[in-house]
């Protein structure tokens, strides 16, 4: 479904990932574990198509397509979601607004007729309700007053409705309680969790592993996987630390 | 005698036959502007005399006065012996089928849902008119209803022209009491030459039973540059009146310099509405339109409100403070605007709240949206009067930058003499950010959709004021107005 080929990336002048390489199939869902300035975001953003990262090497496809070829809301018409590490506030514009417009801009992409305003809000509210968010927050702007753990449930609303093939989701369990981590990781598994849908996440920390099972672990450090296990390499890293494991 | 006489009406009939049935040549005044052409204007008006000696005495008073400078625009000076004051619109330049029409405003008209007939009657395609008010209307009978429904509530409803010759006293009792004829130097230019406009009265206890909107779409092609537009709200009475027109106009007229007055009694409410998008010039500046307007409301009576909502996209130098003075008791003004300016666009706007009346409320809100070069400013002015108790304000002025080489201004003028007072400020600048683009581009939104929707978001309070229909089209201007200018 994904396949990264030796990619090398900067920003500003300055490289970031050296010769990445990673190939995802479908059903399924590897992590990608790494200490602080691995790169771990920047692929997350290099693959979401983020202006201001250069790829100065290698290749993406997703379904054989070329995904650096393609602008960001082609990846997502495609198929491609990312989940933000810091989601983005938008003031004055509403969580249904925002949502129905992205969802009907990537269906016109793909030739599928647009969702009636009925159709949208029973199906959002579905996937509020599935998050355990309250259906008013579809109502209040784009993350605006939310708390950390709001932000990332919200975002978890958003893939459901969205309903994508292959979603990267960016430290998602950052900033979230016991409680939250435990409904995020049921949302993902339920939205993705499926034979011909995949994922990546990006985290530092072991603990959504045991609410996601990874079916791969990969080690990002300074810019290239250094080492892929199973789900057995998270618990590894988590009594080790990263740099004993990567080195 | 007798024959004298026939022979004299014979030739005015005949006259008049060949004035009414020619077209374009007939219907321009002579080019420049001087007191023949205020006798030319008034006389094709059939104008009292009273009338005339009005525009005269508007006229003289001009002659002494100088164009305003203290505007933060860059204006080239404007020759005005170089342009015609009246030109029938039947002179607009007319084109055979819109495929003669340039191709951006044809995608403009489509981007906006424009109907295919109304679009041939904006672009100025023969003919097309008549076509086109059936389209809108369904049947001219429907235009009908409305006056006779309008006319049944008790409400007047006529071009200025009209009023003027059916309902003097009215006329004269308010016009020019709201903006005096020596108000600025482009108020008075248009009280000499104004070609035409709107007259709206509406009775003691009235609330007028349909907003003054489509009706005047229709008019809106006919009026001209120096438009004048006088309201009365009577006691009690309410109005909600929308201006403007979405689409935008193939506009030959560089200088429009529109007065609005507006008077409301004791508890009338007045919501007036505009969405502005003449022509803004090109990329690099030429062409567009000098939009320099006078709007102001006279909320005279006890308990009276006036509600500005403006929304403005178009022309090349915007010059324009819809203002209230607040003369009665506890009464209220409003200004809710957007003010996007692109490329080479220039705009100084803002507002002036009056407060003389005790215990008078004034709220401002202003959004201004500055892209590529442009530059865009807020001016505004609260003033309170010393025997003016209790007066309270609220402002805040938010900018939101599209490109490093735009400009935002925001310029408060706070006269309180009154210690009662409490008067709020609250400003914001702030730059579309790279996050928030990239956030809902990774949705699926394309960019300019994202830029849409988000400057759509910063304009949210005031867009929410316009009524429903409008706030519609307001929002998709805003997205065409913005195309191409991020990144």
């Amino acid at each position: 479904m994904l396949k990264i080929d030796n990619l090398h990336a900067e920003i500003d002048g300055k490289a970031i990932l050296k010769g990445l390489s990673l190939e995802v199939n479908p059903g399924e869902i590897h992590a990608i574990m790494g200490p602080n300035g691995a790169g771990k975001s920047t692929l997350g953003y290099v693959l979401g198509g983020r202006p201001g990262y250069e790829v100065t090497a290698g290749s993406v496809t997703f379904d054989g397509q070329d995904l650096l070829e393609m602008a960001a809301n082609e990846r997502a018409a495609a198929g491609l979601f990312l989940g933000f590490q810091y989601p983005v506030e938008i003031p004055g514009v509403s969580n249904v607004q925002f949502l129905r417009e992205a969802l009907n801009a990537q269906r016109a992409t793909r030739d599928e007729k647009p969702l009636s305003g009925g159709e949208f809000l029973k199906l959002a509210r579905a996937q509020a309700a599935a998050l355990e968010m309250d259906a008013e927050m579809l109502k209040r702007p784009v993350n605006v007053g939310f708390s950390g753990g709001e932000k990332k449930r919200n975002e978890m609303v958003q893939m459901g409705v969205i309903d994508p093939k292959f979603a990267i989701l960016d430290e998602t369990d950052s900033g979230l309680d016991i409680d939250a981590l435990r409904i995020v990781g049921d949302g993902i598994n339920r939205i993705m969790r499926k034979p011909d849908k995949a994922v990546l996440l990006i985290t530092h920390y072991q603990r959504l592993l045991d609410y996601v099972k990874p079916d791969f672990v990969h080690v990002l450090a300074d810019g290239r996987i250094t080492r892929t296990g199973g789900a057995e390499l998270a618990h590894e890293l988590e009594r080790e630390g990263y740099t004993q494991v990567a080195a | 005698m007798a024959t004298k006489n026939a022979e004299a009406h014979a030739a005015v009939a005949k006259k008049y036959e060949w004035g009414f049935a020619t077209d374009i040549e007939q219907d321009f005044a002579p080019k420049g502007l001087s007191e023949d052409t205020v006798r030319y204007i008034s006389a094709k008006k059939n104008e009292p005399e009273w009338m005339l000696d009005w525009r005269l005495k508007a006229f003289r008073l001009w002659q002494t006065m100088e164009a305003p400078d203290w505007a933060k625009l860059n204006i080239p000076s404007i020759d005005y012996q170089d342009a015609y004051y009246y030109a029938e619109p039947k002179a607009k330049a007319t084109i055979a089928s819109l495929d003669e029409l340039d191709p951006e405003i044809l995608r403009t008209y489509q981007k906006l849902g424009i109907p295919i007939e109304e679009q041939k009657v904006l672009a100025g395609v023969e003919g097309a008119r008549k076509v086109a008010v059936d389209a809108v209307f369904d049947s001219v009978s429907v235009a009908t209803t409305f006056r006779a429904e309008l006319e049944a509530a008790g409400v007047i409803f006529r071009s200025i022209s009209e009023a003027i010759r059916e309902y003097p006293d009215l006329v004269r009792k308010w016009l020019g009491k709201v903006v005096p004829q020596h108000d600025n130097y482009f108020a008075t230019l248009n009280c000499a030459v104004f070609s035409d406009g709107t007259f709206v009265y509406i009775p003691e206890g009235v609330r007028c039973p349909m907003e003054l909107s489509t009706y005047f779409r229709i008019n809106a092609e006919n009026t001209g540059q120096f438009e004048r537009t006088l309201i009365v709200a009577d006691k009690g009475a309410y109005v909600s009146y929308l201006e403007g027109c979405t689409a935008p106009m193939r506009d030959e007229n560089q200088l429009h310099a529109a007065v609005v007055e507006l008077v409301a009694l004791d508890d009338a409410e007045i919501k007036y509405s505009t969405v502005q998008n003449w022509y803004p010039g090109d990329e690099n500046g030429v062409g567009g339109i000098y939009n320099f307007v006078t709007k102001r409301a006279l909320c005279q009576g006890k308990r009276s409100k006036v509600s500005w909502t403006q929304v403005e996209t178009g022309s090349a130098v915007t010059w324009k403070y819809p203002s209230c003075v607040l003369n009665g008791e506890d009464s209220v003004g409003e200004f809710y605007s957007v003010a996007v300016t692109n490329n080479r666009q220039q705009a100084d706007t803002g507002t002036k709240m009056i407060h003389n009346g005790k215990g008078s409320r004034s709220t401002i809100v202003s959004k201004g949206i500055s892209a590529g070069r442009s530059d865009n400013t807020y001016r505004g002015l609260v003033k309170v009067a010393p025997g003016a108790e209790g007066v309270r304000n609220f402002t805040q002025c938010d900018s939101l930058l599209l490109s490093d080489q735009c400009g935002a201004h925001t310029v408060p003028y706070i006269e309180v003499r009154n210690p009662s007072a409490q008067i709020e400020h609250e400003a914001t600048t702030s730059k579309i950010s790279e996050d928030q683009l990239f956030y809902a581009m990774s949705r699926g939104l394309d960019q300019e959709a994202a830029v849409a929707l988000i400057v759509n978001g910063f304009a949210r309070e005031v867009l929410q004021q316009l009524p429903m229909e409008f706030a519609v089209e307001a929002q998709k201007l805003l997205g065409i107005s913005l195309e191409g200018s991020v990144g």
